[in-house]
């Protein structure tokens, strides 16, 4: 058969010694008018070890990209010089799709995929590094869910990532468990950072600005795996989240008002510290009850053991947005306070009281402002037209998860 | 394989040749096929149907099974059979010129291969040239320009499009069980059914069992048998279940490629969520089309199932591989289903 791609066996000297060790190669693929069969065949016929090196260049790709080999390095030349663009994809529902393990992706872009960008599925140790995932009209409700989307995934590092632009979660983590997202921008994105139904994650040291809503710690029902727990939320900046909610009717981020900075929703024992919140118009912190009816008896709808500490707030909460928005301001008034919680418990708890592991603590610097809406069950009604602003009344700690720690990852 | 030929007519199945880490380059020289132009099997190669077909932009299929000589598949009730190493699947993809005369002017586009190995199931396509004399082992996938008349309003004026033959990762895109590749036609419920054997009609358990390559099998009475879904004597729910679990359900089933959408639509599913009815959706994005549920019972236009079975953009169709047409008479019969759910 033609060959389109070249192999480097840099390894090849070494293999006269090791003859059983395979050998590591390395496939270039450079810029042409059959670029896109190219990149094709190159990810299905590397072998474990390889390197795919996607040249600079802009790549117009007709059909999504996937890789299905385990131990494979695919890495382009910076995410500004390496581009591959999908506004002619005719087929796929991602850009690039990753079903193997061990895998890295770094040092390219990826854009106007018109489903996803780029996703793994069932990946054991995947990371993606120094990514660009962008939908470069703009924010609008015809771009791609995901931008970085790994799912039913373990061991998943997201770091140094960019991503613009996504209709439902720039950066999306799903049912997945050790998780780092870090160092990472998502902007203009209906949601900026996404953590859902997924265990153990540190989301630290990101950027998470001119979204919809910031980062989001959500569990919901009737999926596989659901009763997210273990999520460490610090030292982010999320800041000016002002995009209007551009995701399609539907999706669970629609709900998203305008200028949330952090919400958890559902999700047990999650930690939220030493982050920068500003400009977020609506919360800067929302901790809620999933608000929708379902029918699942294994899931939990309340949120079990909230810590929210140490965080620094600046101006926010003064132009509340849409349905939610107009429901907690209903109950808080405006300025919506910088904390709120919906303080939706379970019936049973409601009549007597919440183990101190279940609770939702609150201990923030002097003049910190918050609100518990004492919401009754779903119906996100008022059970009293007078919140709970007694701060101190929530203060406490839970115990911190470890930090997550990854095989592939030196650093963690 | 020069020595093959020179031996004589290469009848016979090249079990060395389709056991190789590549199979053969040409598709002749599997031995699969007496004449492959034709579609004629060599000996011991068995064609087969299934009841409801998956929709691929309205493309003629043939399949054939191939169990090496004394071995034998293993019955399962609900999967697809367990296969000796050896075995090969084969699927040839064909479009008439005019759908009304499905026998005339026939065009095979692609044959495409599952091979058992010692290893697991390996997926390969073969692309057949324009002269119609064999295909080639393709890697990369392919789009092949088709003119297809006699479908719609407009019988008369083909419907041009381009016709995707996969690329080897997206064959494992449908088929996969729990990470591996797995074929996904030959169950028991797809085969439960009457074929036109050149000996005369027989039901496929039973010429496959009287054949010795399918051992374990009941009476086609005891086995399970899905509808064809163009059978309109069958009731409504399992016409419209058995589109779904042939179209749908190889990725949106518990062990599938689509396990974390939650969405499950196998023939056997009880649960009414995992169904889709009252579901919300997890991550379809624009998929969702501003609709609130995968199934609103009585409410077709309010159910993201009919939004995505009936797009053709890639994002928002669903299935999202194998075609870029839609099956317009199977979205009436699922809109006919979901009209009646209550």
């Amino acid at each position: 058969m033609r060959h389109s791609a070249w192999k480097i066996f840099a390894g090849a000297a070494l293999a006269l010694a090791l003859p059983v060790v395979a050998i590591a190669a390395e496939i270039r693929v450079e810029p042409g008018t059959d670029a896109n069969e190219k990149l094709i065949e190159a990810l299905i016929l590397a072998e474990p070890g390889d390197t795919v090196t996607i040249a600079a260049g802009r790549y117009a790709l007709t059909d999504g990209l996937s890789l299905d080999v385990d131990d494979v390095v695919v890495r382009g030349e910076g995410p500004d010089r390496t581009v591959l663009s999908f506004r002619g994809q005719t087929g796929s529902g991602e850009g690039l799709l990753v079903t193997s393990d061990r895998v890295v992706l770094e040092d390219f872009a990826v854009e106007d995929a018109k489903g996803d960008g780029v996703k793994s599925k069932g990946s054991d140790q995947i990371t993606f590094r120094n990514l660009r995932v962008e939908w470069t009209d703009g924010p609008k409700a015809e771009n791609g869910a995901y931008g970085v989307y790994p799912v039913s995934s373990k061991n998943v590092l997201v770091d140094g990532v960019l991503v613009r632009g996504a209709s439902d979660a720039g950066i999306y983590v799903g049912q997945s468990e050790d998780i780092i997202v870090r160092n990472s921008r998502a902007e203009y994105n209906v949601a900026g950072i996404e953590i859902e139904n997924s265990y153990r994650a540190d989301v630290y040291k990101n950027v998470a600005a001119h979204n919809t809503g910031g980062i989001l710690i959500f569990d919901l029902p009737n999926l596989p795996v659901q009763g997210g727990h273990d999520i460490r939320v610090f030292d982010n900046d999320v800041v000016d989240n002002d995009t209007p909610n551009f995701a399609p009717e539907g999706n669970i981020v629609a709900i998203v008002p305008k200028g949330m900075g952090i919400m958890v929703m559902a999700n047990r024992n999650v930690h939220v510290f030493k982050n920068r919140l500003s400009g977020n118009a609506t919360a800067h912190v929302l901790i809620a009850a999933y608000p929708e009816d379902y029918d699942d008896d294994a899931y939990m709808f309340v949120p079990r053991g909230v810590y929210v500490h140490g965080n620094e707030y600046g101006e926010g909460g003064g132009a509340p947005d849409g349905e939610v928005g107009k429901i907690i301001s209903d109950v808080s008034g405006t300025p919506v306070p910088d904390i709120v919680w919906d303080g939706v418990t379970t019936i049973p708890e409601y009549f007597s009281w919440v183990a101190a592991e279940n609770r939702i603590y609150v201990d923030e610097a002097e003049g910190t402002t918050f609100a518990n809406l004492k919401m009754i069950s779903q119906l996100l009604l008022p059970w009293s037209t007078a919140p709970d602003t007694d701060i101190s009344a929530y203060k406490g700690a839970l115990p911190e998860p470890e930090p997550v720690k990854l095989p592939q990852d030196q650093a963690s | 394989m020069l020595a093959a030929a020179l031996a004589g007519p290469a009848a016979a199945v090249d079990d060395v040749a389709l056991a190789a880490k590549r199979p053969p380059k040409l598709l002749s020289q599997t031995g699969l096929f007496a004449d492959p132009a034709t579609q004629k099997p060599a000996a011991g190669v068995i064609p087969f149907a299934i009841t409801t077909p998956l929709f691929s932009d309205y493309a003629l299929k043939t399949r054939f099974v191939y169990i090496p000589e004394g071995k034998a598949a293993r019955y399962h009730d609900t999967e697809a059979f367990a296969f000796p190493v050896g075995s090969v699947l084969v699927k040839s993809f064909a479009f008439p010129a005019d759908m009304r005369r499905p026998d005339e002017a026939v065009r095979l586009i692609e044959t495409r291969l599952l091979i058992r190995r010692d290893d697991g199931w390996q997926a390969w396509a073969y692309l057949w040239n324009d002269e119609q004399t064999d295909a080639t082992l393709n890697i990369a996938g392919a789009k092949v320009e088709i003119a297809l008349a006699g479908i719609g309003e407009t019988p008369d004026k083909p419907l041009r499009f381009a016709y995707s033959v996969p690329n080897k990762n997206q064959c494992k895109a449908c088929h996969a069980l729990g990470g591996t590749i797995a074929p996904i036609g030959p169950k028991a419920r797809n085969l439960n059914d009457i074929f036109s054997y050149a000996e005369g009609p027989r039901n496929q358990l039973a010429h496959w069992s009287d054949k010795g390559i399918l051992a374990g099998a009941p009476h086609p009475s005891a086995a399970p048998a899905v509808p064809d879904w163009r059978d309109q004597s069958a009731p409504l729910e399992t016409r419209a279940r058995a589109w779904l679990d042939v179209n749908c359900a190889h990725c949106h089933r518990r062990q599938g490629p689509a396990s974390n959408s939650g969405l499950f639509l196998t023939y056997g599913e009880t649960d009414p969520v995992a169904l889709g009815i009252g579901k919300r959706p997890v991550a379809a994005g624009r998929g969702s089309g501003g609709r609130d549920f995968d199934i609103s019972p009585g409410d077709p236009d309010g159910s993201i199932l009919i939004y995505r079975v009936e797009s053709t953009e890639p994002g928002i169709m669903m299935p999202e591989l194998g075609r870029s047409r839609y099956d317009h008479a199977a979205v009436e019969l699922l809109r006919d289903w979901i009209a009646n759910l209550r």
